[in-house]
């Protein structure tokens, strides 16, 4: 049609101005212009980038140890098999018990579902006081809280230990919920401080007259409006909680050591033959969770993560 | 009787003294406006009232009862906020219900009270919806109607027309009221806007810098302010101001540039300054044209520099003896720039403020 256009005789010039509309009305979409096409070319190469790993993880995990030595990683294999999952969930080795991950499995529950509820809940409060029932001190309160979030965790390892020692919680499951919950404080407590107080402070005012108190007002006038914010709360708490290693290996003890500790020792074995269809198996069971949060929460788990990004 | 007594009333935050040795009393069924600025304490004087705000120092007695300490939900008031303030998770029903619930109101008189108010302010339709589905002027109705089922013996409005438009604002505001001749409730009404204060109030209360400057039915703000400040804040268009020279003595006149104004039969607040400099204030809604002009005591030919038309009535801008001057003359008069106009006024209807205090003389 172009190469029509273009020849110049007077005849089809004319032809042309006559098929050109005015323009009116909403503007034509055009799916296809360049510019589109460049977008939706280097996002699939990235997806495609990002999504090798895992394709090469889950066809692995699906492979005989034989099929793998080959050396085709990116191949299909040739016989589909889960017995590789069977075998990282109920029987891989971790030291010296054969139990699988499912043990660090329910570890890592019993771990993140307490520490979620209470880091959350006391941090909320925290966010809402700090906000709206400003006391005496309350901004330098908040800034050695905050200041709290700049303090590498490593430097208080040992006198975290030696608290929960002495509080005769040491190598229990209440240690590592106990540390988790004091170290979501800074960042939680920000979060809910920054949200609450872009709210407008009228409607607490409105409140008061009517009748509610301070925590009136919270159960029934912020959190029925707060809940976005809870929500990326949550994620930000259960994705951090989750993939914790640290904690985890100090202080929960060995019975309680969640599931990423467990699967760093099924993975870093030393000894026998590396089983790396269990290895992928195990890794990708352990990422489940968090891979699971995020396709189910989409929007609020970017919202989490960037509100995380700061914790460093 | 009086409905609120604030007695020696002080509010600091810090340093900054917010509201100075504050003393108001405000009648029963008396609907007082606070006026005034941006800034100069007046939502935080009704703040205080309300109990939302801690007061540093005197006292706040509502129907004879000392409230100073008192939760804002004991002290039988009810309050509208500029930004309505509604709760957005709960229905209009909710919204109005809340307050009663918190107190314990059984059921039934909790449906008789949001029945009644949603009657008198016309949103019974509304009643299942969420704030976020309602307008300006509805969500302003809701948030009255959530101050009415309170039953309170004190309404407190806090700029609550600020954020509507200007029709809305005028149906609003005659809405209100008559909603207060026929609650006969004390209201205190908080705004900027002098028009809204001269309108709905029985007295106003102009503040500045945290101070209540006067307190006064409108008409008498508007004929005899205390001071220049009030004279140029009350009344649109604003107060023309002539500075010259005033002769006091048996014939007082008032002398600018070469033009003499005799001043006999004005009311002064005081004793007569010998010679002082001031302000002549003249309204330019009391300056009158042409025939009438040259009957009046004082009267000039002035010519006419811009010509503001507004419908009803044309504002045009003069110069008397060098100094700006605005006249308001009838909306079907045709004047032109660069016309020849007489005007007058009486100067003994006038008012004179003191050039440096700028306090009425």
């Amino acid at each position: 049609m172009s190469v029509l256009a273009y020849e110049s005789t007077p005849e089809k010039a004319t032809a042309k101005k006559a098929r050109s509309v005015e323009p009116s009305g909403s503007r034509p979409t055009r799916y296809l212009d360049p510019g589109r096409i460049i977008l939706y070319s280097v996002l699939f190469v990235a997806a495609v980038y990002y999504l090798l790993p895992l394709y090469v993880m889950v066809m692995t995990s699906m492979k005989g140890l034989p099929e793998i030595r080959m050396g085709n990683i990116f191949s299909p294999p040739m016989e589909i098999t889960f017995q590789h999952w069977v075998k990282a969930w109920d029987s891989a080795c971790t030291g010296l018990y054969c139990e699988g991950l499912k043990v660090g499995f329910w570890n890592s529950v019993k771990i993140t579902v307490p520490s979620v509820i209470m880091s959350i809940a006391i941090a909320s409060v925290n966010g809402y006081a700090l906000s709206h029932w400003r006391f005496k001190g309350s901004e330098v309160f908040f800034t050695i809280l905050i200041f709290g979030s700049f303090i590498p965790y490593q430097v208080m390892l040992y006198p975290l230990v030696i608290i929960t020692r002495e509080l005769g919680i040491f190598g229990s499951l209440s240690a590592v919920v106990f540390v988790h919950t004091i170290f979501g404080m800074p960042i939680l407590t920000l979060l809910f401080r920054n949200y609450f107080a872009s709210l407008p402070p009228e409607l607490l005012s409105a409140a008061r007259v009517d009748g509610a108190g301070f925590w009136g007002i919270f159960f029934k006038i912020l959190i029925p409006m707060s809940v976005p914010i809870f929500m990326v709360a949550v994620i930000m708490q259960i994705t951090g909680i989750w993939n914790d290693f640290l904690f985890g290996t100090i202080f929960a003890g060995i019975k309680n050591f969640p599931m990423t500790v467990q699967l760093n020792n099924i993975v870093n074995t030393t000894q026998g033959v590396k089983e790396y269809n269990v290895n992928m198996a195990s890794t990708i069971l352990t990422g489940a969770v968090p891979l699971c949060i995020y396709v189910l929460s989409g929007k609020y788990f970017v919202r989490g993560i960037a509100a995380g990004a700061v914790k460093g | 009787m009086n409905s609120i007594e604030i007695k020696k009333l002080g509010l600091r935050f810090g340093e900054v003294e917010v509201l100075k040795n504050l003393n108001l009393d405000i009648h029963d069924g008396e609907f007082l406006v606070l006026l005034g600025s941006s800034g100069c304490g007046k939502s935080t004087l009704l703040n205080c009232i309300a109990g939302l705000l801690e007061l540093s120092e005197g006292q706040i007695h509502i129907k004879d009862r000392n409230v100073t300490w008192e939760e804002p939900k004991d002290r039988g008031i009810g309050m509208v906020f500029q930004s309505y303030a509604l709760y957005p998770q709960m229905s209009v029903r909710g919204n109005l219900s809340f307050g009663l619930k918190n107190a314990g109101v059984p059921k039934a008189e909790i449906e008789k009270r949001i029945s009644k108010a949603s009657e008198m302010l016309q949103i019974e339709q509304l009643l299942d919806r969420k704030p976020a589905a309602l307008s300006g002027g509805q969500r302003q109705r809701v948030a009255i109607g959530r101050a009415l089922v309170r039953d309170a013996e004190v309404f407190l409005f806090d700029e609550p027309l600020s954020n509507l438009d200007a029709k809305l604002r005028t149906d609003l505001r005659v809405e209100i009221k008559r909603l207060h001749q026929r609650l006969g409730n004390t209201m205190i009404y908080v705004t900027h806007d002098q028009i809204e204060a001269m309108t709905l109030a029985d007295r106003i209360a102009v503040m500045r810098g945290g101070k209540i400057v006067q307190l006064a039915p409108p008409t008498e703000l508007y004929n005899k302010p205390v001071n220049k400040y009030i004279a140029g804040f009350i009344g649109s268009p604003a107060m023309n101001f002539l500075k010259g020279i005033l002769h006091g003595g048996d014939q007082p006149y008032f002398i600018v540039e070469d033009s003499k104004f005799p001043l006999n039969g004005y009311e002064f607040d005081g004793p007569v300054p010998e010679e002082a400099e001031a302000y002549l204030g003249v309204r330019p809604e009391h300056v009158v044209i042409g025939a009438e002009a040259e009957a009046s005591v004082a009267h000039h030919s002035v010519e006419v520099e811009v010509v503001e038309p507004m419908g009803s009535d044309t504002l045009v801008w003069t110069q008397l003896c060098g100094q700006h001057f605005r006249v308001r003359v009838d909306g079907q008069s045709e004047l032109k720039v660069g016309d020849t106009l007489e005007i007058g006024f009486d100067p003994s209807k006038a008012s004179l403020f003191h050039a440096q205090t700028e306090e009425r003389l």
